[in-house]
Protein backbone atom coordinates (compact mmCIF):
# COMPACT_ATOMS: atom_id res chain seq x y z
CA UNK A 1 0.00 0.00 0.00
CA UNK A 2 1.49 3.03 -1.13
CA UNK A 3 -0.24 6.78 -0.83
CA UNK A 4 -1.34 8.00 -4.71
CA UNK A 5 0.40 10.51 -6.02
CA UNK A 6 -1.52 14.41 -6.55
CA UNK A 7 -2.44 13.83 -10.29
CA UNK A 8 -3.32 10.34 -9.81
CA UNK A 9 -5.65 10.88 -7.02
CA UNK A 10 -6.99 13.88 -8.72
CA UNK A 11 -7.73 11.24 -11.35
CA UNK A 12 -9.08 9.02 -9.23
CA UNK A 13 -11.59 11.52 -7.70
CA UNK A 14 -13.01 13.16 -11.54
CA UNK A 15 -13.23 9.58 -12.81
CA UNK A 16 -16.10 8.66 -9.83
CA UNK A 17 -17.36 11.72 -9.98
CA UNK A 18 -18.19 11.57 -14.10
CA UNK A 19 -19.59 7.84 -13.30
CA UNK A 20 -21.60 9.16 -11.01
CA UNK A 21 -23.13 12.28 -13.03
CA UNK A 22 -23.55 9.63 -15.95
CA UNK A 23 -25.43 7.31 -13.75
CA UNK A 24 -27.57 9.83 -12.74
CA UNK A 25 -27.65 12.79 -15.45
CA UNK A 26 -29.38 15.11 -13.65
CA UNK A 27 -27.15 18.15 -13.37
CA UNK A 28 -25.74 17.16 -16.95
CA UNK A 29 -29.26 17.60 -18.56
CA UNK A 30 -30.56 20.39 -15.89
CA UNK A 31 -27.76 22.52 -17.11
CA UNK A 32 -28.36 21.43 -20.65
CA UNK A 33 -31.89 22.25 -20.43
CA UNK A 34 -31.15 25.43 -19.07
CA UNK A 35 -28.69 26.76 -21.85
CA UNK A 36 -31.07 25.56 -24.36
CA UNK A 37 -34.14 27.67 -22.71
CA UNK A 38 -31.96 30.72 -22.71
CA UNK A 39 -30.83 30.42 -25.83
CA UNK A 40 -34.28 29.99 -27.33
CA UNK A 41 -35.89 32.99 -24.87
CA UNK A 42 -33.14 35.78 -26.01
CA UNK A 43 -33.90 34.37 -29.56
CA UNK A 44 -37.44 35.78 -29.17
CA UNK A 45 -36.99 38.65 -27.24
CA UNK A 46 -34.20 39.73 -29.81
CA UNK A 47 -35.43 42.39 -32.44
CA UNK A 48 -32.52 41.73 -34.91
CA UNK A 49 -33.50 45.27 -37.00
CA UNK A 50 -32.49 46.82 -33.60
CA UNK A 51 -29.23 44.48 -32.87
CA UNK A 52 -27.53 42.13 -35.13
CA UNK A 53 -26.53 38.60 -34.25
CA UNK A 54 -22.94 39.04 -33.64
CA UNK A 55 -23.58 42.19 -31.15
CA UNK A 56 -25.83 39.80 -29.29
CA UNK A 57 -24.87 36.02 -29.37
CA UNK A 58 -21.53 36.74 -27.39
CA UNK A 59 -23.33 38.11 -24.62
CA UNK A 60 -26.09 35.42 -24.78
CA UNK A 61 -23.41 32.65 -24.85
CA UNK A 62 -21.66 33.82 -21.97
CA UNK A 63 -24.53 34.41 -19.69
CA UNK A 64 -25.63 31.09 -20.64
CA UNK A 65 -22.62 29.35 -19.78
CA UNK A 66 -21.83 31.05 -16.77
CA UNK A 67 -25.40 30.03 -15.05
CA UNK A 68 -25.55 26.15 -16.89
CA UNK A 69 -22.25 25.95 -15.22
CA UNK A 70 -23.14 26.81 -11.44
CA UNK A 71 -25.38 23.59 -11.69
CA UNK A 72 -23.56 21.25 -12.40
CA UNK A 73 -20.50 23.14 -9.64
CA UNK A 74 -22.88 22.75 -7.13
CA UNK A 75 -23.76 19.29 -7.64
CA UNK A 76 -19.75 18.25 -7.38
CA UNK A 77 -19.67 18.65 -3.53
CA UNK A 78 -23.57 17.88 -3.21
CA UNK A 79 -22.25 14.06 -3.71
CA UNK A 80 -19.86 14.49 -1.33
CA UNK A 81 -22.31 16.37 1.45
CA UNK A 82 -25.12 13.50 0.77
CA UNK A 83 -23.87 10.62 3.10
CA UNK A 84 -21.28 12.50 4.55
CA UNK A 85 -18.89 11.14 2.03
CA UNK A 86 -16.49 14.25 2.05
CA UNK A 87 -15.30 12.71 5.71
CA UNK A 88 -13.49 9.54 3.72
CA UNK A 89 -12.34 11.48 1.20
CA UNK A 90 -10.81 13.75 3.59
CA UNK A 91 -9.43 10.75 6.06
CA UNK A 92 -8.12 8.59 2.49
CA UNK A 93 -4.13 9.93 2.57
CA UNK A 94 -4.73 11.94 -0.20
CA UNK A 95 -3.03 15.42 -0.46
CA UNK A 96 -6.15 18.35 0.44
CA UNK A 97 -5.23 19.51 -3.29
CA UNK A 98 -6.44 16.23 -4.45
CA UNK A 99 -9.39 16.24 -4.20
CA UNK A 100 -9.97 20.38 -5.33
CA UNK A 101 -7.81 18.93 -8.62
CA UNK A 102 -10.13 15.93 -8.98
CA UNK A 103 -13.64 17.94 -8.65
CA UNK A 104 -12.57 20.82 -11.00
CA UNK A 105 -11.37 18.44 -13.71
CA UNK A 106 -15.02 16.40 -13.52
CA UNK A 107 -16.66 20.01 -13.64
CA UNK A 108 -14.37 21.16 -16.56
CA UNK A 109 -15.32 17.86 -18.41
CA UNK A 110 -19.34 18.99 -17.26
CA UNK A 111 -18.45 22.68 -18.09
CA UNK A 112 -17.05 21.71 -22.03
CA UNK A 113 -19.83 19.01 -22.23
CA UNK A 114 -23.02 21.69 -21.66
CA UNK A 115 -20.77 23.88 -24.33
CA UNK A 116 -20.37 21.87 -26.89
CA UNK A 117 -24.01 21.19 -27.46
CA UNK A 118 -24.77 25.20 -26.76
CA UNK A 119 -22.46 26.38 -28.97
CA UNK A 120 -23.54 24.93 -31.94
CA UNK A 121 -27.39 25.58 -30.83
CA UNK A 122 -26.38 29.15 -30.58
CA UNK A 123 -24.77 29.54 -33.59
CA UNK A 124 -28.07 28.06 -35.66
CA UNK A 125 -30.26 30.06 -33.82
CA UNK A 126 -28.69 33.17 -34.45
CA UNK A 127 -27.39 32.50 -37.56
CA UNK A 128 -23.79 33.92 -36.95
CA UNK A 129 -21.07 32.71 -39.45
CA UNK A 130 -18.05 31.13 -37.15
CA UNK A 131 -16.21 29.83 -40.60
CA UNK A 132 -12.80 29.61 -39.75
CA UNK A 133 -12.71 31.04 -36.17
CA UNK A 134 -14.17 27.58 -35.04
CA UNK A 135 -10.78 26.29 -33.65
CA UNK A 136 -10.78 30.00 -31.74
CA UNK A 137 -13.61 30.09 -30.32
CA UNK A 138 -13.28 26.51 -28.91
CA UNK A 139 -9.86 27.68 -27.55
CA UNK A 140 -11.33 30.81 -25.92
CA UNK A 141 -14.44 28.33 -24.52
CA UNK A 142 -11.71 25.88 -22.97
CA UNK A 143 -9.60 28.81 -21.53
CA UNK A 144 -12.74 30.20 -20.03
CA UNK A 145 -13.94 27.08 -18.84
CA UNK A 146 -11.00 26.58 -16.90
CA UNK A 147 -10.83 29.65 -15.05
CA UNK A 148 -14.78 29.62 -14.42
CA UNK A 149 -14.28 25.96 -12.88
CA UNK A 150 -10.93 26.39 -10.99
CA UNK A 151 -13.54 29.66 -9.12
CA UNK A 152 -16.29 27.56 -8.75
CA UNK A 153 -14.82 24.52 -7.86
CA UNK A 154 -13.35 26.39 -4.51
CA UNK A 155 -16.46 28.00 -3.98
CA UNK A 156 -18.79 24.88 -4.39
CA UNK A 157 -16.98 23.46 -1.70
CA UNK A 158 -16.44 26.15 0.96
CA UNK A 159 -20.20 26.35 0.46
CA UNK A 160 -21.14 22.76 0.70
CA UNK A 161 -22.23 22.67 3.93
CA UNK A 162 -24.15 25.31 4.45
CA UNK A 163 -27.79 25.47 4.42
CA UNK A 164 -27.79 28.16 1.75
CA UNK A 165 -25.50 26.22 -0.46
CA UNK A 166 -27.53 26.72 -3.60
CA UNK A 167 -27.99 30.62 -3.01
CA UNK A 168 -24.44 31.36 -1.29
CA UNK A 169 -22.20 29.62 -4.51
CA UNK A 170 -23.76 32.00 -7.08
CA UNK A 171 -23.64 35.39 -4.83
CA UNK A 172 -19.52 34.35 -3.74
CA UNK A 173 -18.58 32.46 -6.79
CA UNK A 174 -20.23 35.46 -9.36
CA UNK A 175 -18.09 38.26 -8.75
CA UNK A 176 -14.93 36.27 -9.03
CA UNK A 177 -16.21 35.54 -13.03
CA UNK A 178 -16.08 38.42 -14.12
CA UNK A 179 -12.28 38.82 -15.01
CA UNK A 180 -12.88 35.35 -16.95
CA UNK A 181 -16.05 36.27 -18.74
CA UNK A 182 -15.17 39.72 -19.76
CA UNK A 183 -12.30 39.04 -21.72
CA UNK A 184 -14.18 35.32 -22.91
CA UNK A 185 -17.43 37.40 -24.12
CA UNK A 186 -14.67 40.19 -25.80
CA UNK A 187 -12.60 37.64 -27.41
CA UNK A 188 -15.95 35.29 -28.77
CA UNK A 189 -17.38 39.17 -30.33
CA UNK A 190 -14.20 39.47 -32.18
CA UNK A 191 -14.24 36.11 -33.51
CA UNK A 192 -17.88 36.31 -34.41
CA UNK A 193 -17.38 39.33 -36.16
CA UNK A 194 -14.98 37.89 -38.53
CA UNK A 195 -12.06 40.12 -37.20
CA UNK A 196 -8.45 38.79 -37.69
CA UNK A 197 -7.77 36.48 -35.17
CA UNK A 198 -4.83 38.73 -34.06
CA UNK A 199 -6.60 40.87 -32.50
CA UNK A 200 -8.21 38.47 -30.08
CA UNK A 201 -4.54 38.01 -28.72
CA UNK A 202 -4.97 40.69 -25.81
CA UNK A 203 -7.85 39.14 -24.49
CA UNK A 204 -6.79 35.39 -24.94
CA UNK A 205 -3.31 36.47 -22.88
CA UNK A 206 -5.66 38.52 -20.49
CA UNK A 207 -7.71 35.36 -20.05
CA UNK A 208 -4.91 32.85 -19.47
CA UNK A 209 -3.07 35.12 -16.86
CA UNK A 210 -6.39 34.91 -15.17
CA UNK A 211 -6.72 30.96 -15.34
CA UNK A 212 -3.31 30.92 -14.05
CA UNK A 213 -3.73 33.05 -11.62
CA UNK A 214 -7.21 31.46 -10.29
CA UNK A 215 -5.97 27.67 -10.54
CA UNK A 216 -2.84 28.59 -8.41
CA UNK A 217 -4.91 30.23 -5.94
CA UNK A 218 -7.84 28.19 -5.72
CA UNK A 219 -5.55 25.08 -5.23
CA UNK A 220 -3.61 26.76 -2.66
CA UNK A 221 -6.69 28.18 -0.64
CA UNK A 222 -9.00 25.15 -1.17
CA UNK A 223 -7.71 23.10 1.91
CA UNK A 224 -8.59 25.99 4.34
CA UNK A 225 -12.02 25.56 3.17
CA UNK A 226 -12.56 21.89 4.37
CA UNK A 227 -11.76 22.93 7.98
CA UNK A 228 -15.04 22.07 9.96
CA UNK B 1 -13.37 19.31 24.56
CA UNK B 2 -11.25 19.86 27.64
CA UNK B 3 -8.56 18.08 29.27
CA UNK B 4 -9.26 14.32 27.34
CA UNK B 5 -5.96 12.45 27.36
CA UNK B 6 -5.81 9.04 26.49
CA UNK B 7 -3.91 6.68 24.35
CA UNK B 8 -4.82 3.27 22.78
CA UNK B 9 -2.11 0.65 21.76
CA UNK B 10 -2.23 -1.88 19.21
CA UNK B 11 -4.49 -4.58 20.27
CA UNK B 12 -6.28 -2.89 22.35
CA UNK B 13 -9.88 -0.99 21.79
CA UNK B 14 -11.13 1.72 23.62
CA UNK B 15 -14.95 2.12 24.37
CA UNK B 16 -16.75 5.74 24.45
CA UNK B 17 -20.01 6.06 26.24
CA UNK B 18 -21.83 9.14 26.87
CA UNK B 19 -25.23 10.59 26.49
CA UNK B 20 -25.93 12.79 23.10
CA UNK B 21 -23.60 15.80 23.34
CA UNK B 22 -20.78 14.36 25.45
CA UNK B 23 -18.18 14.99 23.26
CA UNK B 24 -17.46 11.27 21.79
CA UNK B 25 -18.20 12.12 17.86
CA UNK B 26 -15.98 15.06 18.11
CA UNK B 27 -13.16 12.96 20.09
CA UNK B 28 -13.54 10.71 17.06
CA UNK B 29 -13.37 13.49 14.77
CA UNK B 30 -10.32 14.59 16.27
CA UNK B 31 -8.66 11.50 16.25
CA UNK B 32 -9.78 11.17 12.38
CA UNK B 33 -7.82 14.20 11.59
CA UNK B 34 -11.19 15.51 10.67
CA UNK B 35 -11.28 18.63 12.82
CA UNK B 36 -8.00 20.16 13.97
CA UNK B 37 -7.65 20.80 17.93
CA UNK B 38 -7.60 24.47 19.48
CA UNK B 39 -5.11 23.03 22.14
CA UNK B 40 -2.99 19.53 22.16
CA UNK B 41 -2.69 17.35 19.38
CA UNK B 42 -3.46 13.78 18.51
CA UNK B 43 -1.03 11.47 16.96
CA UNK B 44 -1.93 7.78 14.80
CA UNK B 45 0.98 5.82 14.85
CA UNK B 46 3.14 8.53 16.33
CA UNK B 47 2.56 10.32 13.75
CA UNK B 48 0.91 13.76 13.92
CA UNK B 49 -2.61 14.25 12.14
CA UNK B 50 -3.56 15.44 9.61
CA UNK B 51 -0.58 14.58 7.64
CA UNK B 52 -1.60 11.75 4.89
CA UNK B 53 1.32 9.43 5.93
CA UNK B 54 -0.50 9.47 9.54
CA UNK B 55 -4.17 8.86 7.47
CA UNK B 56 -2.75 6.07 6.37
CA UNK B 57 -3.58 3.77 8.99
CA UNK B 58 -6.67 5.60 9.56
CA UNK B 59 -10.44 3.71 8.72
CA UNK B 60 -13.13 5.24 9.93
CA UNK B 61 -16.59 3.81 10.35
CA UNK B 62 -19.75 6.44 11.17
CA UNK B 63 -23.50 6.33 11.64
CA UNK B 64 -23.43 7.89 8.17
CA UNK B 65 -22.74 5.71 5.58
CA UNK B 66 -20.11 8.33 4.07
CA UNK B 67 -21.10 6.24 0.34
CA UNK B 68 -21.93 7.28 -2.78
CA UNK B 69 -25.67 6.07 -3.70
CA UNK B 70 -25.09 6.13 -6.91
CA UNK B 71 -22.23 3.42 -7.47
CA UNK B 72 -22.48 0.03 -6.23
CA UNK B 73 -21.57 -1.11 -3.41
CA UNK B 74 -18.81 -2.82 -4.79
CA UNK B 75 -17.51 0.57 -6.34
CA UNK B 76 -17.71 2.40 -3.65
CA UNK B 77 -15.35 -0.28 -1.65
CA UNK B 78 -13.04 -0.33 -4.78
CA UNK B 79 -12.63 3.47 -5.33
CA UNK B 80 -11.55 3.46 -1.20
CA UNK B 81 -8.88 0.86 -2.48
CA UNK B 82 -7.64 2.96 -4.94
CA UNK B 83 -7.56 5.77 -3.17
CA UNK B 84 -5.07 3.85 -0.59
CA UNK B 85 -2.75 3.06 -3.07
CA UNK B 86 -3.36 -0.92 -2.92
CA UNK B 87 -2.35 -2.59 -5.66
CA UNK B 88 -5.38 -5.15 -5.99
CA UNK B 89 -8.01 -2.56 -5.30
CA UNK B 90 -10.54 -4.91 -6.72
CA UNK B 91 -9.29 -8.25 -4.77
CA UNK B 92 -8.81 -6.24 -1.69
CA UNK B 93 -12.73 -4.73 -2.45
CA UNK B 94 -14.11 -8.51 -2.78
CA UNK B 95 -12.40 -9.52 0.07
CA UNK B 96 -14.09 -7.18 2.75
CA UNK B 97 -17.42 -7.40 1.24
CA UNK B 98 -17.36 -11.01 1.90
CA UNK B 99 -15.82 -10.50 5.56
CA UNK B 100 -19.10 -8.72 6.15
CA UNK B 101 -21.16 -11.10 3.80
CA UNK B 102 -22.69 -8.85 1.37
CA UNK B 103 -20.80 -9.52 -1.84
CA UNK B 104 -23.81 -11.37 -3.51
CA UNK B 105 -25.11 -7.76 -3.31
CA UNK B 106 -22.09 -5.88 -4.21
CA UNK B 107 -23.20 -4.78 -7.61
CA UNK B 108 -26.39 -2.59 -6.84
CA UNK B 109 -26.16 0.42 -6.53
CA UNK B 110 -25.99 1.82 -3.23
CA UNK B 111 -29.39 3.62 -2.92
CA UNK B 112 -31.06 0.65 -3.88
CA UNK B 113 -29.84 -1.30 -0.86
CA UNK B 114 -31.54 -1.31 3.12
CA UNK B 115 -30.09 1.00 5.32
CA UNK B 116 -28.53 -2.19 6.81
CA UNK B 117 -27.50 -3.59 3.74
CA UNK B 118 -25.59 0.16 3.20
CA UNK B 119 -24.22 -0.16 6.74
CA UNK B 120 -22.21 -3.32 5.84
CA UNK B 121 -20.96 -1.91 2.56
CA UNK B 122 -19.61 1.15 4.73
CA UNK B 123 -17.81 -1.12 7.07
CA UNK B 124 -16.34 -2.79 4.30
CA UNK B 125 -15.19 0.08 2.99
CA UNK B 126 -13.33 1.63 6.14
CA UNK B 127 -11.61 -1.84 6.31
CA UNK B 128 -10.54 -2.73 2.92
CA UNK B 129 -7.26 -0.99 3.13
CA UNK B 130 -6.85 -3.12 6.86
CA UNK B 131 -6.17 0.07 9.02
CA UNK B 132 -3.94 -0.47 11.75
CA UNK B 133 -6.46 2.01 13.69
CA UNK B 134 -10.45 1.81 13.24
CA UNK B 135 -12.55 4.33 14.44
CA UNK B 136 -16.34 3.24 14.62
CA UNK B 137 -18.89 5.95 15.53
CA UNK B 138 -22.15 4.36 16.13
CA UNK B 139 -21.01 1.59 13.71
CA UNK B 140 -24.28 -0.48 15.03
CA UNK B 141 -26.77 1.94 13.70
CA UNK B 142 -29.01 0.48 11.27
CA UNK B 143 -27.72 -3.63 11.22
CA UNK B 144 -29.75 -6.47 12.12
CA UNK B 145 -28.85 -9.26 14.32
CA UNK B 146 -26.75 -10.97 11.84
CA UNK B 147 -24.97 -7.75 10.80
CA UNK B 148 -24.79 -6.78 14.37
CA UNK B 149 -23.00 -10.07 15.22
CA UNK B 150 -20.78 -10.09 11.57
CA UNK B 151 -19.52 -6.57 13.02
CA UNK B 152 -18.75 -7.76 16.47
CA UNK B 153 -16.75 -11.02 15.11
CA UNK B 154 -15.14 -8.30 12.62
CA UNK B 155 -14.14 -5.50 15.01
CA UNK B 156 -12.81 -8.58 17.72
CA UNK B 157 -10.76 -9.52 14.82
CA UNK B 158 -9.14 -7.04 14.05
CA UNK B 159 -8.18 -5.96 17.57
CA UNK B 160 -7.22 -9.39 17.86
CA UNK B 161 -4.46 -8.75 14.60
CA UNK B 162 -3.39 -5.72 17.07
CA UNK B 163 -4.85 -3.15 15.37
CA UNK B 164 -6.29 -0.32 17.64
CA UNK B 165 -9.89 0.68 17.97
CA UNK B 166 -11.90 3.28 19.14
CA UNK B 167 -15.42 2.88 19.95
CA UNK B 168 -18.05 5.41 19.81
CA UNK B 169 -21.62 3.90 21.45
CA UNK B 170 -24.82 4.02 22.97
CA UNK B 171 -24.69 -0.27 23.52
CA UNK B 172 -23.09 -0.81 26.68
CA UNK B 173 -23.38 -4.58 26.44
CA UNK B 174 -21.58 -4.67 22.93
CA UNK B 175 -18.93 -1.81 23.91
CA UNK B 176 -17.73 -3.56 26.63
CA UNK B 177 -17.46 -7.22 25.07
CA UNK B 178 -15.30 -5.43 22.62
CA UNK B 179 -13.41 -2.92 25.05
CA UNK B 180 -10.08 -3.53 26.87
CA UNK B 181 -10.54 -0.09 28.08
CA UNK B 182 -13.48 1.59 28.86
CA UNK B 183 -14.81 5.62 29.18
CA UNK B 184 -17.66 7.42 30.01
CA UNK B 185 -17.50 11.10 29.00
CA UNK B 186 -19.64 13.95 29.70
CA UNK B 187 -19.78 17.75 29.34
CA UNK B 188 -16.45 16.76 26.91
CA UNK B 189 -14.55 15.32 29.70
CA UNK B 190 -13.88 11.95 30.72
CA UNK B 191 -15.46 11.48 33.94
CA UNK B 192 -14.15 7.85 33.99
CA UNK B 193 -11.63 6.23 32.43
CA UNK B 194 -10.34 2.16 33.28
CA UNK B 195 -9.47 -0.72 31.81
CA UNK B 196 -12.26 -3.20 30.63
CA UNK B 197 -11.26 -5.87 31.80
CA UNK B 198 -13.24 -7.44 34.97
CA UNK B 199 -16.22 -4.82 34.62
CA UNK B 200 -19.80 -6.40 35.43
CA UNK B 201 -21.92 -5.13 32.50
CA UNK B 202 -24.99 -4.37 34.91
CA UNK B 203 -22.94 -2.29 37.49
CA UNK B 204 -20.89 -0.26 35.10
CA UNK B 205 -24.53 0.37 33.18
CA UNK B 206 -25.75 1.83 37.14
CA UNK B 207 -22.21 3.66 37.18
CA UNK B 208 -23.06 5.35 33.79
CA UNK B 209 -26.54 6.29 34.40
CA UNK B 210 -25.14 8.02 37.88
CA UNK B 211 -22.57 9.60 36.15
CA UNK B 212 -24.30 11.73 33.64
CA UNK B 213 -28.22 11.53 35.10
Amino acid sequence: MSPRGLLASAGLIARKDLAIEFRTRSAFLSALVLSLLAIVIFYFAWDPTAVGAGDLAPGVLWVTFTFSGLLGLHRSFGVEAQEGAMDALLIAPVPRQAIFLGKALANLVFVLGVQAVALPAMVLFYGVGVGAAWPALIGVMVLAAIGLVAIGTLFAGLTANTRLAELLLPVLALPFFVPIVMPAAQATAKLLAGRPLAETFAWLRILLAFDLVFVYACMLVFPATLDD
Amino acid sequence: MDGVRCEVQAGECLALFGPNGAGKTTTLRLLAGLLTPTSGEARIAGLRLPAPTARQHLGLISHRTMLYEALTGRENVAFSARLYGLSDPDAAAERALRALRIADRADVPVRQLSRGMQQRVAIARAIVHGPDVLLADEPYTGLDEQGATALTALLRERRDAGAALVLVTHHLHEGLALATHAAIMRGGRFVRYEPAAGLDPAAYASTYRALVA
